[in-house]
């Protein structure tokens, strides 16, 4: 077997007499997409900021290619951290900086990229997600769609091995979802490992490799699309998807 | 013209206008800075330091300005410490300055989103690269009014330096009186000199603003 990217062996976490993360491990291939689902208060949050020590583990160890990280040494937290790239479901794009600094600050302060060059990258990431045009804008003048495609561009920017997306569409209208969506969907094409949570099941059975669903800070099932959410399976992923399917509705 | 304004008042206040400024200058450039510093210890510091950067910021603001020039000038020697009356009141102008500004500064940084030092961090940033691309920058801009009325206080308060005998605008005015009993003159006189530092900092701010002004960040 081959060796995973990524590896999260274990991670517990425990906030006050409150345990958040029970022992979630999970294992991700090169070129993977694993979607994260479950019902709201699951740990799917917390387990992804764990991933790149956001939030830090009790208990628990992360493995990148092989490789235990020490995150007690700061160096390699950070450069560990230039390879997980992250998605915020509110964008959190810089509000003094312009679309194309978004992308080039950490090029340049991070990476050391000279200014030039760091603004040559960031405009072709821009182009990646379709918003050459919208170079000069500040956070306040985009649209929350292209706010999300700026994150990605300044994600990729930095050329990650395994990108984290925390519901990466949840604060962005109907109508905006899907230009969002559309990027992911090249960049699975493209090769790219990623752990995504998100309620857009047609997203998640289309494109995931393998479903994870989540409760009460544990992971309950794992597997493929097919295998959880087929007609006749009794599966708690189902059960949840078809819960979430007649919500919807009834919001309706 | 009365020869008392143009051989005796003015060439006065204008000796004292120089010493003000003199004061005000780099009171209000290391004020600002300092007020930056001490603020983002306040909020980011290790316990320790917030602790100590706190009770700095209690004292200064607690105890009146005159009272810590007197300290500075009368009662430092002392404890063997001595001042020119120049330095001993830029360093309480200073001093004083840091001290409310960080109070600005920190506000400011209490009402970022904790989503903009995440997102620096998860780009592998440092906290002290964070802070100082991510975080200052946009806190500076949202203190900057608050910053810049104390620059407006300071010009003002700068006119305390003539009780540790630094002669400044205030200073002379004083002399000149007493010398000629012409107070309502020479007062006068000095009110519209300070009115006029006032306007030229009110102007420069609104400059400085306006050049650092970003769409979603307050000035529109
Ligand atoms: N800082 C915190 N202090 C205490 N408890 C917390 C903290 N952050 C999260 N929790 C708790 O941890 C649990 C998991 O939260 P998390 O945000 O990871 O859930 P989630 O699966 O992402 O939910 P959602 O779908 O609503 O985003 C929740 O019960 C939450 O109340
Ligand atoms: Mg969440």
């Amino acid at each position: 077997m081959t060796v995973p990217i990524l590896f999260a062996r274990d991670i517990c976490v425990t906030i006050g007499s409150n345990e958040i993360l029970k022992n979630v491990s999970l294992s991700l291939p090169k070129g993977s997409l694993k979607v994260l689902i479950g019902p709201s208060g699951a740990g799917k949050s917390t387990f992804l900021q764990t991933l790149n020590h956001l939030i830090p583990h009790d208990s628990g160890c992360l493995e990148l290619n092989g490789k235990e990280i020490n995150l007690n040494n700061k160096r390699e937290l950070y450069a560990y951290r230039q390879q997980v790239g992250m998605i915020f479901q509110d964008f959190n794009l810089f509000d003094h900086l312009n679309a194309l600094d978004n992308v080039a600050i950490a090029l340049r302060k991070v990476k050391g990229v000279e200014r030039q060059t760091a603004h040559n990258r960031a405009m072709q990431e821009l182009k990646r997600v379709g918003l050459e045009d919208k170079a000069t804008l500040y956070p306040a003048e985009l649209s929350g769609g292209q706010k999300q495609r700026v994150a990605i561009a300044r994600a990729l920017a930095m050329d990650p091995t395994v990108l984290l997306l925390d519901e990466p569409t949840s604060a962005l209208d109907p109508e905006l979802i899907g230009e969002v969506l559309a990027v992911i969907r090249d960049l699975t094409r493209d090769g790219l490992t990623m752990v995504m949570a998100t309620h857009q099941m047609d997203f998640a059975r289309a494109l995931a490799h393998e479903i994870v669903f989540m409760q009460d800070g544990e992971i309950i099932e794992q597997g493929s699309p097919e295998e959880l959410l087929q007609e006749g399976t009794s599966s708690r992923t189902r059960d949840f998807c078809a819960r979430l399917v007649t919500a919807i509705d009834d919001k309706r | 013209m009365d020869p008392f304004y143009t051989n005796e008042l003015i060439p006065a206040l204008n000796r004292g206008l120089v010493m003000s400024t003199m004061l005000i200058i780099p009171s209000a450039f290391f004020g600002l800075l300092g007020g930056i510093l001490v603020g983002t210890f306040r909020v980011f510091g290790p316990k320790p330091i917030q602790r100590l950067f706190n009770a700095y910021t209690a004292i200064f603001r607690g105890v009146p300005l005159m009272v810590q020039l007197f300290i500075l000038y009368y009662g430092l020697p002392n404890i063997g410490i001595y001042f020119e009356a120049y330095t001993a009141a830029v360093i309480g102008f200073i001093l004083c300055s840091s001290a409310y500004n960080s109070e600005y500064i920190r506000g400011a940084l209490l009402a970022i989103k904790s989503g903009q030092l995440q997102a620096a961090s998860a780009l592998g940033m440092s906290k002290t690269q964070a802070l100082v691309w991510i975080i200052i920058p946009q806190a500076f801009r949202r203190a900057l009014p608050g910053c810049g009325n104390e620059m407006i206080y300071l010009i003002k308060y700068s006119s305390l330096a003539y009780i540790v005998s630094c002669i400044e605008l205030t200073g002379e005015a004083r002399a000149i009186a007493a010398q000629s009993f012409r107070f309502t003159e020479a007062f006068t006189v000095v009110a519209c000199y300070y009115l006029l530092l006032v306007s030229i900092a009110t102007y420069l701010l609104k400059k400085v603003e306006k050049r650092l002004a970003i769409p979603g960040f307050g000035t529109k």
